[in-house]
């Protein structure tokens, strides 16, 4: 009896822990004064409450403090705000840093990890890391050599450590975790190394491997059910993600999963987006070659998948599917209905349901994509949610050796992982965007394990015909699938977004501008020019009272490879060559944070 | 001159902006075609070069270097041999670190801190177009060839036809 007693009081005790790792999360999350999460909230919104810094006033905005975080490379993601502690991640080596916000930022605990620097190479694109999440006091670093560290948050000791990948074989990291019920979800890097995505989630407290999800192969392993899985409504069937490759491809068939996740509690799924099939090369990968390019939506708790959309079957540009999936619930034809928007690399905003995964909208969000004349939106058609290829800029349809011009966008997409935010009181989606077009020829290529497997060259240039820079920041509609309005910027815009309730939205520029505009209007109401470019997120809290804007500056990430000399039209002949811009003659490497206020 | 070029090695190692070092003139020779072979080009060192015509015609391996260069080295050292914010202007090193450094490197990678350069040895993408990739940066190190796509080219040779076949597998 007595036994039975303390075996009841065990599980009582269980649950509470349980529960506790999610409330506590899911509290700090409500609380506008604190930024518990990178993406603002489970539902990606990047939205906050906080109005002492609104329309009115922003224009009187100051720097309160700065701390330089000692690494010179492209700083992606942003710092998280729990109680009275600021935690900064860096890009490799990946130091993560607690500072005291009640005593003038003093470093409460440092924690850097000894990680290979055989990592670094193949990394592609820089060695950006996109932050560090929170629950249940502990910290949840995902280093550049995939081992996921769970950390003390009080102390920085290390709790426990679990190693997702290999880079031996060019398996990467660069995202955040999304730490949710008990659970830490984690994806991989690794597209141009023929890297096989998944995600994964491990135990909270022990780091326990609890389930993973394949992005392709058996249906074991991409944890679909062939009555149950749907695909725009229709079960996707036996088999689905090896009977759209040939042969075993799909072992080296990437779909990586390095982007934003986002989550709806009461549905008990998480969705995100897979990335581009390896390799550049159609050619060497007929099929459709699912599920990369997708968006999928999963259970939390067994990880298997309730439905998917493949938005570019058959990539042929490298417009990875990997884009944030943000959540809203919004009117649509007269009805109250829970969705998903996304933005993605191929330069369609998708607008979804997300509990059936039902396509509304799909629109352009730059008026120059040309790939395609749309999506196919009519359910009872055989192409039904299919995009429609212009052959003219089909790098499969040309062939291999030929090279493909005018693609727009580019293989950085329309947007690349750079989050949007989400008003609930304009109801309008603020979106980072890049400007660029490009030429397009792939070619073969031999797969060798851990090194790249692109299989295509590339020229990327500004787009023709237009305001001649490479950037835009853009309001969107997203029931209406249009633009509310377009700010030209000169370089890509490679900063996540931040809305507030001040009706202000913030972005950073690749120059190192801070900037704050009108939510409704777009009018430029403050700019600041910090140290570096900045590819950071913007993120808002409130200490003693009082609220503060923080921004990381350090330029790099892809965005580093080509603007930094400079990018070239070649069909505008010799003449042009170097005659855009280039980044490095307006900002250099840096790694800082700089935190801005109004004046007392 | 030994010394400068040594100066010159070590800045290009430290990630150092050229700019700052007084140029020293490229000794034509260094790259001037003495002799051809089934559409290969080379100095009187028997070092691999590149050949462009007056009509900017470029040879075969110049112009396969520019593809395998944007495919295996361009998302670290940026678009035509440039550099990024990461990686130094691999255009230079071709011509500073002459060919047996600069094979020796792209085999064995190398290692300066947090900046790394991999070892691409087992790279058939790579290694089968080693000459491509150097002749295409030399090219452009040595400013005879301008950024982008090189609009004409010389037709493939047989020999290197087979070459690659055999190399590729």
């Amino acid at each position: 009896m007595k036994k039975l007693k303390l075996f009841t009081s065990g599980i009582a005790l269980c649950a509470a822990t349980m529960a506790y790792a999610n409330d506590d999360l899911i509290a700090q999350m409500e609380d506008p004064s604190q930024w518990a999460i990178q993406t603002g909230d489970y539902k990606n919104q990047r939205y906050s409450q906080l109005e002492q810094i609104n329309a009115e006033n922003v224009g009187d905005l100051q720097v309160a403090w700065t701390f330089s975080t000692g690494v010179l490379r492209g700083h992606e993601g942003s710092p998280l705000v729990i109680g009275d502690t600021m935690y900064v991640h860096t890009p490799f080596p990946n130091i993560v840093y607690a500072l005291d916000l009640a005593n003038e930022g003093k470093i409460i605990w440092k924690y850097e990890p000894k990680q290979d620097p055989d990592v670094i190479p193949v990394m592609c694109c820089d060695t950006v890391n996109r932050g560090v999440a929170y629950a249940n006091g502990k910290i949840f670093l995902h280093q550049a050599d995939t081992k996921v560290v769970a950390l003390n948050a009080e102390t920085g000791a290390v709790e426990w450590e679990a190693q997702n990948g290999d880079p031996a074989i060019g398996e990467t990291n660069t995202a955040t975790v999304l730490p949710i019920k008990d659970k830490v979800i984690v994806g991989i890097s690794g597209g141009e190394f023929g890297v096989r995505g998944s995600v994964t989630a491990y135990n909270m407290e022990t780091g326990e491997q609890e389930w993973r999800a394949y992005s392709m192969g058996p249906d074991s392993d991409i944890l679909a059910d062939p009555e149950n899985t749907t695909h725009l409504g229709t079960p996707v069937g036996a088999d689905s993600g090896t009977n759209t490759w040939e042969g075993d491809q799909w072992m080296i068939g990437g779909g990586t999963t390095w982007g934003w996740y986002s989550a709806d509690m009461d549905e008990n799924l998480f969705y995100y987006g897979t990335g581009n099939p390896s390799t550049w090369n159609p050619a060497q990968r007929p099929g459709d070659n699912r599920w990369s390019m997708t968006v999928m939506a999963r259970d939390i708790d067994t990880g298997m998948a309730k439905w998917f959309y493949q938005m570019t079957p058959h990539d042929e540009w490298d417009y990875d599917g990997i884009n944030e999936m943000i959540l809203t619930e919004q009117e649509i034809d007269g009805e109250e209905r829970k969705l998903l928007t996304h933005f993605d690399r191929n330069g369609l905003a998708y607008t979804m349901d997300r509990v059936s995964g039902e396509l509304l909208v799909a629109e352009k969000y730059d008026p120059v994509v040309n790939w395609t004349t749309g999506v196919d939106m009519d359910p009872n058609s055989d192409t039904y949610g299919r995009p429609a290829v212009v052959a003219q800029y089909s790098t499969k349809q040309n062939g291999e050796d030929v090279n493909t011009t005018g693609i727009c966008p580019a293989a950085l997409g329309t947007k690349d992982q750079q989050p949007a935010a989400y008003s609930p009181k304009t109801e309008v989606f603020y979106v980072p965007t890049n400007h660029v077009c490009m030429d397009y020829e792939p070619f073969r290529v031999s797969y060798t394990a851990g090194q790249p497997y692109v299989g295509a060259t590339l020229s990327m240039y500004p787009a023709p015909e237009s305001h001649g820079g490479m950037g835009n920041f853009i309001a969107w509609d997203n029931i209406n699938g249009e633009i509310k309005w377009s700010i030209p910027e000169k370089f890509s815009v490679w900063s996540g977004a931040l809305a507030t309730a001040g009706d202000i939205v913030f972005y950073g520029t690749l120059e190192g501008h801070l900037k704050a505009v009108h939510a409704e209007t777009g009018e430029e109401l403050y700019r600041f020019k910090t140290p570096s470019g900045i590819i950071g997120n913007v993120m808002t809290y409130e200490s003693a009272g009082k609220q503060y804007i923080g921004i990381l500056s350090g330029v790099g990430g892809w965005a580093g490879i080509g603007l930094a000399a400079g990018l070239t039209n070649p069909n505008d002949g010799l003449g042009a060559v170097g005659g855009y811009a280039a980044l490095s003659d307006y900002t250099a490497l840096g790694g800082q944070l700089t935190v801005f206020a109004l004046p007392d | 001159m030994k010394t400068i070029h040594r100066i010159m090695a070590l800045c290009l190692a430290a990630g150092l902006p050229m700019a700052a070092l007084a140029e020293d003139p490229i000794d034509p020779k260094s790259y001037e075609v003495s002799y051809d072979e089934d559409g290969r080009y080379f100095t009187e060192d028997d070092v691999p070069t590149f050949k462009i015509a007056d009509d900017g015609t470029v040879d075969w391996l110049t112009f396969s270097g520019f593809r395998r260069y944007h495919a295996e080295c361009h998302v670290c050292h940026g678009p035509d041999g440039e550099g990024s914010t990461y990686a130094p202007a691999i255009k230079n090193s071709s011509v500073d670190l002459g060919y047996d450094e600069f094979v020796n490197v792209v085999v064995n990678g190398r290692n300066n801190g947090n900046s790394v350069m991999p070892g691409f040895g087992e790279n058939r993408n790579v290694m089968c177009y080693l000459d491509d990739i150097y002749v295409y940066l030399k090219a452009r190190g040595t400013d005879n060839l301008a950024r982008g796509r090189p609009a004409k080219k010389e037709a493939k040779s047989d020999v290197i036809r087979e070459d690659e076949d055999a190399c590729m597998g």
